[in-house]
């Protein structure tokens, strides 16, 4: 099968006054995954690696790190589709905990910033769903499958200029409750992104799409966002 | 300022726990999955709620479920709760309590049109009402009718969606959560629940939290098998934690094994694609379960699939004589695996590197999901011995509770309808208790004292034992001696195993002694917890000298109704696990022979 080198970020801010890189050897085997990698490491040779992951399999969004320089989640990166040597960091552009555990504070309160639940200002029916046609419902693919991972925000060049960026995600977000034809608070949320730290902070440079492990496209989601406040606007 | 441990102790708050650590709340709920959070939003309303997770709340396991959850709202087909009702009983093999059952599928359709009121996105008919889709065991006409349609899904994302729409619920409601923090133990004293210890992973520091109601919504925990469809995190936390405090732990010997998980690690391959038309073929291409379940073939209940694949496997039929089968869904066509399967088309791509619109997928039974679990009344409060004398001040709900709605098995589409319903049930059951006095109870001054000695025993920890060796262990035991097909010889060898990787785990040593995020200390706490329950498990096994739902004896094939028609509850005391029992709620339903 043969062996990798991964070369992680290590950081112990009991320890450490600066970060430093350490390279393991692990030897592979056929569908072995970085999350994988980093289990054999923690479990058998150091201890201390400290990262985050849940599911593996990629829904619960615990593990998104920065793997061969690209924003991915780690259970899901398959050790094949990488170079023999390749590094290992946390997300970019967000505070260090420790190791690969970042600090996603920043990323939550901008979700809570765009009003990240379904404002209703009627009653909803009493014994029955609210109606909503297919084609009403199309319009949420693409949007609702985020899982909150933080690669899309913590790649983007606006963000990190600027750290009252929304940023994509809390913009993905926003876009599905706009987008969602039982929502009532579609002007109330395009008043909160119109501002410099909101949609017009980001100058589509497409990083997001490209680290979405998700295949989401926050980017088309901003540009309709921005059509929609600019239609109302007029 | 110096925080003086003389004047603390004075103030008779717990010892050896800083003052501005403890936390009081009307309500604290463990865990942030379904249940917990939709016990969450309906307290929140009107009391203060605190809610305690060792992850983000969307990172919960109840995220991972696929298939649907299942109501009878008869958008496109007839359906009524009975039928419901009754496939739920037979499905449970009669072990279920009817009059629990009977409460899940009348309040079923309420619970989920709110949570479309919620926002959830659920997939859509063509006129516009919620879509329903068939799945194993759900039928219509008391089991002699043709398949129900009676799942409601979002796509086969289900549970990520009414997780999400859960979480932002909370945000909506304001709720507090107190986020990565590790549940250590229940302060229980004379029988009234107190509240609970926590280490704060980001500071490691042990946390109090001091509640007038405790809500335990703590979830499964199938990884303590070596295939499974489950979180690392899924580790039986608070079942071992109640264990510990005396309470028992009701029909833990029944596991779920979904018959489909991802070979080989059996990463869930939903029910789902079962519904939808998937077929299960052996190595001779041969669709097997028509042999196992002449009527409804692929579409038996859990424990039957799963016994049907095993044995092809055990047998030598399984692809090229390995240890699994195919699940075939390319006949299904691109358009609808893309419509209603997505998830696992990208998960089987990404995993197997296989196209699912082109070829079979390779799947074998993966340890899925705990019938067993806390004992509880209707209203979820918590049973301190098992049978009548609730704990005043606890509850529970979801996976980690057993009322029992599953009895000897689950069907699927259930437990997503469990959480949520009887998470809003045990929210309301606190609101209504608080109303009437339920009161904050005095913290002893050793109320941390098992948390504290745990904590500062592994940041010491220096022996020869390696956590990942034990717990791999526990894994492969368990896995090869208590998984679908048990008998007495090897269940006896698992409780030995068991015995010594506990005293082995006395000696663990860590590499990590450090206080900031030290997930070696997590994985420790977490293998003690396993090492707790896996003997619950084990021994509950080797005491039911039958078979019942997912609970097979080699060695006592038959279902046997004259002894075994009640429920277990386990008491672990020291090394030993005492057995005590109780009789089924049986209403509408009498136990009948089982086949599909």
């Amino acid at each position: 099968m043969g062996t990798c080198k991964l070369k992680i970020f290590r950081f112990d801010p009991e320890i450490d006054k600066e970060p430093h890189v350490q390279t393991y050897e692990v030897e592979t085997r056929e569908h072995m995954t970085v999350l994988d990698a980093l289990h054999e490491i923690k479990w058998y040779q150091d201890g201390t690696l400290s990262f985050r992951k849940s599911c593996a399999y990629g829904i619960c969004g615990s593990c998104a790190m920065t793997i061969h320089g690209k924003n991915r989640l780690a259970c899901e990166t398959q050790l094949s589709t990488l170079p023999r040597e390749f590094t290992v960091e946390p997300l970019r552009a967000l505070p260090v905990i420790k190791d690969l555990i970042v600090d996603m504070e920043t990323l939550y309160e901008s979700l809570y910033a765009v009003i990240p639940y379904l404002v209703e200002k009627r009653p909803p029916p009493t014994d029955a769903e609210r109606l909503q046609s297919e084609d009403d419902r199309k319009k949420l693919d693409g949007l609702y499958e985020c899982i909150l991972c933080g690669s899309c925000t913590s790649s983007c060049p606006s963000f990190w200029y600027d750290k009252q960026y929304l940023g994509p995600h809390a913009l993905l977000k926003a876009d599905r409750f706009i987008q969602d034809s039982r929502d009532e608070g579609k002007a109330e949320r395009l008043d909160l992104l119109d501002n410099r730290h909101g949609l017009w902070r980001c100058h589509t440079i497409f990083n997001c799409v490209e680290a979405c492990p998700k295949s989401l496209n926050p980017t088309k989601a901003i540009s309709d966002l921005k059509k929609a406040l600019i239609k109302g606007k007029l | 300022m110096e925080w003086d441990e003389k004047e603390a102790e004075s103030l008779h708050e717990p010892r050896g726990i800083k003052p501005h650590y403890i936390h009081r709340h009307d309500v604290v709920v463990v865990g942030a999955g379904l249940a917990a959070l939709r016990a969450a939003i309906s307290a929140a309303g009107e009391y203060d709620v605190g809610v305690v997770s060792k992850l983000f709340p969307t990172r919960s396991h109840s995220g991972a479920a696929q298939g649907g959850v299942a109501a009878t709202l008869a958008n496109v087909d007839e359906d009524h709760w009975e039928w419901h009702m009754f496939d739920t009983v037979k499905g449970s093999d009669y072990l279920g309590d009817q009059d629990a059952i009977e409460i899940l599928v009348k309040e079923a359709p309420q619970v989920v049109r709110e949570m479309e009121h919620m926002g959830c996105p659920f997939s859509r008919t063509s006129d516009g009402r919620l879509a329903q889709r068939t799945f194993g065991g759900h039928n219509k006409e008391f089991g002699r009718g043709d398949k129900a349609l009676r799942a409601v899904f979002a796509a086969d994302r289900t549970g990520h969606a009414m997780l999400q729409t859960l979480w932002e619920q909370c945000v909506k409601h304001k709720v507090r959560v107190y986020s990565e923090f590790v549940v250590l133990s229940l302060i229980i004293r004379d029988g009234v629940c107190r509240g609970v210890c926590a280490l704060e992973l980001r500071t490691g520091e042990v946390h109090v939290f001091h509640a007038r109601a405790v809500i335990f919504g703590t979830g499964g925990y199938a990884r303590i098998y070596r295939v499974t469809s489950n979180s690392w995190t899924n580790t039986g936390d608070g079942l071992s934690i109640c264990l510990r405090a005396g309470i028992p732990i009701q029909d833990l010997e029944f596991v779920q094994f979904h018959p489909t998980g991802l070979y080989p690690n059996g990463i869930l391959i939903t029910e789902g694609a079962r519904g939808e038309g998937g077929y299960l073929r052996n190595n001779a291409g041969e669709r097997f379960m028509e042999r196992y379940a002449p009527a409804k073939i692929e579409l038996g209940p859990r424990d039957v699939v799963a016994r049907g694949t095993r044995t092809e496997i055990l047998e030598g039929r399984g692809i090229n004589g390995g240890e699994y089968v195919h699940l075939d869904v390319t006949h299904l066509g691109k358009d609808k695996i893309m419509e209603r399967l997505p998830q696992i088309a990208e998960v089987v791509l990404k995993f197997a590197g296989i196209d699912i619109t082109r070829k079979p997928i390779p799947v074998l039974p993966t340890a899925h999901y705990s019938m067993g679990g806390i004992p509880v009344d209707l209203h979820c409060r918590v049973l301190g011995d098992g049978k009548e004398r609730v704990v005043q001040g606890l509850y529970a709900a979801g996976e980690c509770s057993c009322v029992s709605v599953h009895g000897a098995n689950r069907l699927g589409t259930n437990s997503l309808l469990e959480a949520t319903l009887f998470g809003r049930r045990a929210g309301k059951a606190v609101v209504r208790d608080l109303r009437e006095g339920l009161e904050f109870s005095d913290l002893p001054p050793d109320a941390a004292e098992s948390a504290l000695k745990e904590v500062s025993r592994l940041r010491e920890a220096k022996g020869p034992e390696k956590i990942a060796l034990i717990r791999n262990d526990l894994r492969e035991t368990m896995q090869t001696k208590a998984g679908i097909f048990r008998e007495a010889g090897s269940l006896q060898e698992a409780l030995d195993e068991i015995m010594e990787l506990k005293s082995r785990c006395k000696s663990v040593g860590l590499q990590d002694h450090g206080k900031v995020f030290n997930t070696e200390m997590l994985e420790a706490i977490e293998l003690s917890h396993m090492l707790d329950f896996g003997g619950v498990i084990v021994a509950g096994a080797l005491n039911r000298t039958e078979s019942r739902g997912s609970h097979f004896r080699t060695d006592h094939p038959e279902r046997d109704d004259e002894n075994w028609l009640r429920h277990t509850l386990a008491f672990m005391e020291g090394d030993k696990i005492r057995f005590e029992y109780k009789p089924v709620r049986i209403t509408r339903f009498q136990p009948k022979a089982r086949t599909y």
